[in-house]
């Protein structure tokens, strides 16, 4: 186990290396550079800055050195101080701005990711249990919209039927007026009652998919001989469904526990960006368009590394639960 | 005797024996035919490819058309009964006024103008596939002031349902055009590592992970937001589908690279490898045949992957922009409240995207289970 764990690091940390230089070049790969998007915004408001001050801006930046040698700079400095440079768009360093919307991001997925399960182990049980029952072709219906549905699409209708039905604004996550007010009941149920769309939106689209992949695991395993055997020794039906062949349908959840990981980090941009809600999707989304090359960077650096020690995570996970796996 | 033969030839076939000597494909399409629901989808799939091809004809309107007069008009549903007496499919015309005390504009239906469908009607002029010019649509009304705009209108006055059949045209071709990139990469690296295994294996597989572990929507974003807007929209198209198509080979070469694993011991790949035929000769003319139809399955359900793929990114402002027209492009007339609550048709594009990626989807499902007519 443990020479299996070894294996697994040593192979992951070429892929860090790998990855955080490919995130790099993708971040540098559109003609111009931050000191181009800021002249064509500041040109936008009516101001003007020269050529001159232009190269000036370049120099004082770094922005003229080699790929190579940026690179160096900025993945030392992650690496032996932690700095992940400076937003040139927001004027702050950018784990500041990371860690600023992190709280809120991280709250929103792992309780979406809770209700996800939540909801698609039981149902996906269910289904497989009681196969071809109206539940279960209703489940099927649910699973089907929602893998057809796309999650923007799915925040936007409820937004507007709540808009149209319930007379109430739910993009953000708090009212105008409660924006800086210090915390109270009301602020608290006045988030509670933001925060029901983005969670019905993740939760639906990421269980419409995991119960059909729970249904085919427990279908594949209720017809086993071991459950037969469990049966007839006289176990109750719930007794014998939930402690073996339901521990055996879980795998395909272990193996994207890791995947879930840098979903926590990033929320679903798309989502967010719809909703208007505080979280780094959004911050994301804005860096990329700015060409803001530091905090763009350092994003897709700290997804792929998440996703990374994620998938490690899950095979490490993957193989203590499953024998079958250590061995093979 | 000859009475007989008479009755051998006339006799019921028997259901078993025409089965034994039933072609593949026969059995195939036996056993799609029966998942009404797939064929129902393929059914639909073929009528909107259709419409996405002759896009100009269908439109009733020229899609870039601005109609300052009518700006975010409602849907004007089509009757066949006025006032209890059949006179064919027509629409009632819209009057325009303003709301006195907001001064905004509101429409309101006008039940005495009658305003009949024609077919194959002159309306606006285009080119003909770019061969000749005509003004010929397949639908459209024969008046100066009114007009049928089946899904209303936007905010510039142009007719939706115009631009929704347009936009049908870049995203299925886009979604198809990226299914084709990722199939030719998927393929010859999913049979080339499934077939030779060992370290070539080891290595594509390697490549196929590292891949598989960049977030997809950040990595999308990433590489799209670094195509220059200055850019030809029909470069930018093509670019974007190959952003697409980077990311979801890997699940097509999985798919490929698990059924060569499965078939390459198969007697008949040795006895070809016997008869001295070159590898390239057995993986195109013994092993890939074999497989087409799980490929074919597994293709249907990459489409809307990339659908869904180019509509995110081109809702989000990536990929796709104004002039062109997709139905990523479309819904971002739709990104705030208070144009969906003026304008709910706006989202039609939306219904448009989940119907189609729920059809590819249910046709790819009635595909993957017919993909194997021995089975059972």
């Amino acid at each position: 186990m443990i020479a299996f764990i070894v294996r697994r690091a040593l192979l992951a940390i070429p892929t860090l290396v790998f990855i955080s230089f490919i995130s790099f070049v993708i971040i540098q790969l559109p003609p111009g550079d931050y000191v181009t998007a800021y002249a064509a915004q500041l040109r936008q408001a009516g101001e003007y800055i020269s050529e001159t001050q232009e190269a000036l801006l370049r120099q004082q930046m770094g922005l003229n050195d080699p790929l190579l040698v940026q690179y160096w700079r900025w993945i030392t400095n992650i690496v032996f101080r932690g700095d992940f440079g400076y937003s040139l768009e927001w004027n702050a360093p950018v784990s500041a701005l990371i860690w600023d919307r992190l709280g809120l991001t991280l709250a929103i997925s792992s309780l979406s990711l809770v209700f996800t399960w939540l909801i698609a182990i039981p149902v996906g049980v269910y289904s497989a249990t009681r196969q071809y029952s109206i539940l279960d072709h209703l489940f099927t219906v649910f699973g089907f919209l929602g893998k057809g549905i796309p999650d923007f699409l799915l925040a936007l209708i409820l937004m507007w039927l709540s808009f149209v039905y319930l007379q109430i604004d739910v993009g953000g996550l708090l009212s105008p007026q409660y924006q800086n007010a210090p915390w109270s009941v009301d602020k608290v149920l006045n988030l509670l009652s933001h925060l029901w769309i983005p969670l019905v939106v993740l939760a639906t689209g990421g269980a419409a998919g995991l119960i059909r992949v729970m249904r085919a695991n427990m279908l594949d395993e209720l017809g086993k001989p071991y459950v037969e055997t469990a049966y007839a020794q006289g176990l109750s039906e719930a007794r014998v469904v939930w402690s073996y062949p339901v521990r055996v349908a879980l795998n395909p959840f272990i193996s994207t526990v890791g995947w879930a990981l840098p979903a926590l980090f990033s929320g679903d941009v798309i989502t967010a960006v719809v909703l208007n809600l505080p979280t780094t999707g959004p911050l994301l989304l804005q860096a990329l368009k700015m060409q803001d090359m530091y905090l763009a960077g350092s994003f897709i650096l700290i997804l792929s590394v998440f996703t990374v020690i994620g998938t490690l995570l899950s095979d490490i996970l993957l193989a203590w639960f499953d024998p079958r796996i250590r061995y093979a | 005797m000859s009475e007989q033969t008479i009755d051998i030839a006339t006799a019921p076939r028997d259901r078993k024996e025409d089965l034994y000597t039933a072609r593949p494909w026969q059995l195939i399409w036996r056993r799609f035919s029966r998942h009404a629901l797939a064929v129902a989808s393929l059914w639909f799939l073929a009528i909107l490819a259709l419409c996405a091809v002759f896009a100009e004809q269908v439109a009733p309107y020229d899609p870039f058309k601005v109609q300052r007069l009518r700006t975010l008009a409602p849907p004007t549903p089509i009757h066949f009964f006025h006032e209890g007496q059949f006179v064919g499919p027509f629409v009632y015309g819209l009057a325009r006024e303003r709301d006195p005390e907001t001064a905004r504009v509101i429409y309101e239906t006008d039940t005495d103008t009658v305003v009949p469908v024609r077919f194959l009607h002159a309306g606006d002029e285009y080119s003909f596939f770019g061969l000749f010019r005509t003004d010929i649509h397949l639908f459209g009304v024969d008046d100066r002031r009114e007009q049928i705009n089946l899904l209303g209108t936007d905010d510039l006055g142009r007719d939706v349902f115009s631009r929704l059949v347009h936009g049908a045209r870049v995203t299925l071709s886009a979604g198809l055009i990226g299914v084709v990139f990722a199939f030719v990469l998927g393929l010859t690296l999913g049979s080339i590592s499934g077939y030779f295994g060992g370290w070539i294996d080891g290595t594509i597989q390697r490549l196929m992970e590292f891949i598989r572990s960049i977030p997809t929507i950040p990595l999308w974003m990433g590489l799209a937001a670094a195509l220059p807007i200055a850019w030809d929209p029909i470069f930018v198209y093509v670019l974007i589908t190959l952003i697409l198509a980077l990311i979801g080979w890997t699940h097509l070469a999985r798919v490929v690279r698990g059924q060569f694993f499965a078939i390459r011991n198969e007697d008949y790949v040795l006895a070809a490898r016997l008869a001295g035929a070159s590898e390239y000769r057995i993986i195109t003319k013994h092993m890939l045949p074999s497989m087409t139809s799980y490929i074919i399955a597994a293709l249907t359900l990459a489409v809307p992957e990339m659908i869904l793929g180019e509509t995110a990114l081109s809702f989000l402002g990536l990929g796709l922009r104004p002039p062109v027209v997709s139905w990523g492009v479309l819904l971002q007339d739709a990104q705030n409240l208070r144009s969906i609550s003026l304008a709910p048709w706006l989202l039609s594009p939306g219904a448009a995207v989940v119907l189609t990626v729920l059809a590819f989807n249910f046709l790819g499902d009635g595909l993957r289970d017919a993909a194997d007519p021995y089975g059972q």
